[in-house]
């Protein structure tokens, strides 16, 4: 029993994660019909980043703000300007097989200027453990929750309580209309891929001190992301959190109960299942078919 | 003019063949392992090509199918079967896996397709690790045998490469004769207007799944090559990435051309090759190259050169047109 409290908050914090670039994935998809399979190298990136500029000699506290400054320069800016406006003329179909490219292109260029080896890097919530009604639970599992759920309750709240976010979530929905009425379609739709590179800038820096920094790691963590994305329902934010959440405890509980070497098929047959029971995801609404 | 240009089309062709026979007898070992690669892979790629580029459907499980061809071969011939039979085996699993596979392509389109067939990839994936008794596991299968035909031994490379050769001559006739067969029509149908193709009496569900599951099968009949060419398989070559590089294949050759698969495979497995003295940076520039590829061209190389074809075309009869009508005003 204490077991399984264990495997729930290590579930729920990775999950937490999960939920974050599940999260920048949908809404890009939203705002641009961008499935991007390269969101999982776009999580692991980021660390690189950081851990350039401390070997450039800035601190970590430096590295950090760097880090994202260039993920939102690069994954946000650079990944619009470059890949998607080009390609989105062409189709979903092209831009997600351009996606696909660009993945294997950032794992290379990681690889080849980087490292082959993992690194390990440095956490930004301290080590140990602390006592909750009564056991102990890692601080760092704990802490991981904490900034996740923080940042996915400040976006949700910037979405549905700011002016902008109305604007974004206008533009989302109906391109034509919004700009009718004056949303500054172009501009709203950059800025949701500002936010994906944020969103996966601090994915990164909350997992990779548990993964270690690899040029490899993106593949999981980019699956993860699209089974939490479609099991929760692609159209919705809050499917996306909670996909990620049920993804991470669904993954950490068949890792303890099933098999560890199956642990990565049950996510995945979940993720069959609810793409042939119930497509629009658990908590998403059925999208109309354009024919 | 018409004729003359099919007449040097088939001149063409024939000297491509003779050179695919002619020019390797005098390559080392490891010239005809990467020829007899090309062939194989080719293969795994028109199947892929049939699904994607003619039906339409995104498929991100070829690479499995090669993993379940490739293993049905090394499993059967190591136990002391033909490989005839092996090939039987595989194109008959793969057909079957590949139509239940279909299912979901009735139910849901493009993203959700590409997901349901990675996640699939990633189990069989999974299977070919994990299940020891059959596959056993990470320590792979060797000492795959090389088939005996007619009573000629293959084990030397030249042979085997005929053999990987004429398995994509037989192949690609197959595949020309479909695509112009009505059921190839009806594949095309699919893809360019599903909804008018049922109205018009064809059975979209039924046509979905087999294109699904033929194209699964070239899959399985490019593994069971796959085996004896490299005699040793583990699970590590068929792991998604392998389905990804055989849909830039598809892509980066031409979907929807005949020839795109031949073209895309030759430039993922033999530009490596070239490009050796780039050392690492060969697959940053191939992604690269892709994706600009896809910016300029969505359609591939071959779409390049169909639009580049259809200009002169055009501008050779615009020039005609203009011939014709000066003469006309010329006469009185």
């Amino acid at each position: 029993m204490s077991n399984l409290l264990d495997l729930l908050v290590a579930g729920l914090a990775t999950g937490a994660i999960y939920a974050i670039v599940a999260v920048g994935f949908t809404l890009l998809w939203q705002t641009s019909q961008t499935i991007n399979f390269a969101q999982g190298e776009f999580v692991m990136l980021p660390a690189f980043l950081m851990l350039a500029a401390m070997h450039a000699g800035a601190p970590f506290w430096l590295a950090i703000p760097i880090g994202i400054l260039l993920s939102l320069l690069l994954l946000g800016l650079g990944f619009k300007m470059l890949l998607v406006d080009p390609v989105l003329r062409h189709g979903v179909l092209p831009l997600a097989i351009a996606t696909m490219a660009l993945a294997i292109g950032i794992k290379e260029a990681v690889k080849q200027f980087f490292s082959a080896e993992a690194s390990p890097f440095p956490s930004v919530v301290p080590a140990g453990e602390i006592a909750i009604f009564g056991r102990m639970v890692s601080l760092q599992s704990i802490g991981v929750l904490a900034l996740a759920i923080l940042a996915v309750v400040g976006l949700t709240a910037f979405l549905n309580r700011t002016s902008i976010g109305h604007q974004m979530q206008a533009a989302a929905q109906n391109p034509t209309v919004a700009r009718i009425i004056g949303v500054p379609v172009e501009r709203m739709i950059l800025l949701t891929f500002l936010i994906n590179a944020f969103l996966v800038a601090l994915a990164s820096l909350l997992i990779t001190p548990i993964y270690l920094a690899k040029f490899s790691s993106g593949e999981v963590l980019g699956q993860a992301a699209f089974i939490a994305a479609i099991v929760g329902g692609f159209n919705q934010v809050r499917g996306a959190i909670a996909g990620g959440l049920l993804i991470g405890v669904v993954d950490n509980l068949s890792a303890a109960y099933v098999s560890t070497q199956y642990r990565a098929a049950v996510p995945l047959i979940l993720l069959i299942v609810i793409i042939l029971f119930r497509p629009q995801g658990i908590l998403g609404r059925a999208e109309e078919r354009t024919v | 003019m018409i004729g003359s240009g099919k007449h040097l089309r088939i001149g063409l062709g024939i000297v491509l063949i003779a050179g695919l026979i002619v020019v390797p007898v005098n390559f080392n070992r490891y010239g005809l392992f990467i020829l007899s690669q090309w062939a194989v892979m080719t293969i795994a790629a028109m199947g892929l090509n049939l699904t994607l580029g003619y039906a339409g459907q995104v498929s991100l499980a070829q690479g499995a199918f090669v993993g379940i061809g490739a293993y049905a071969a090394a499993i059967m011939t190591t136990q002391g079967a033909p490989l005839m039979a092996a090939l039987g085996v595989a194109v008959v699993l793969c057909f079957a896996v590949g139509w239940l596979l279909g299912y979901p392509a009735l139910r849901v389109q493009h993203h959700y397709l590409a997901f349901v067939t990675l996640a699939f990839s990633t189990l069989a994936f999974l299977v070919f690790r994990n299940e020891d008794w059959l596959t056993k596991g990470i320590y792979g299968i060797s000492n795959i045998p090389r088939p005996t035909i007619f009573g000629f031994a293959t084990n030397r490379p030249l042979p085997f490469y005929y053999v990987c050769l004429g398995s994509l001559g037989i192949v690609s006739v197959m595949l020309w004769w479909l695509i112009r067969s009505p059921w190839g029509r009806a594949f095309i149908a699919l893809r360019e207007n599903p909804v008018r193709a049922l109205s018009l009496g064809i059975d979209t569900r039924r046509y979905t799944l087999m294109a699904f599951a033929i194209g699964s099968a070239l899959g399985g009949v490019a593994g069971t090559l796959y085996a004896p060419l490299t005699q040793y398989i583990d699970p590590v070559p068929f792991n998604l990435s392998l389905s990804l590089d055989l849909l830039m294949m598809v892509i980066v050759g031409g979907a929807g051309f005949f020839f795109g698969p031949f073209l895309g495979a030759m430039i993922a497995v033999l530009l490596p090759e070239w490009l050796r003295f780039t050392e690492g940076y060969y697959l940053m520039l191939y992604a690269a190259a892709v994706i600009l590829l896809l910016i300029y061209s969505p359609t591939g190389i071959l779409g390049i050169l169909d639009r580049f074809l259809a200009e002169r075309r055009a501008k050779a009869a615009s020039a005609l047109r203009a011939v014709a009508k000066s003469g006309l005003e010329a006469a009185p």
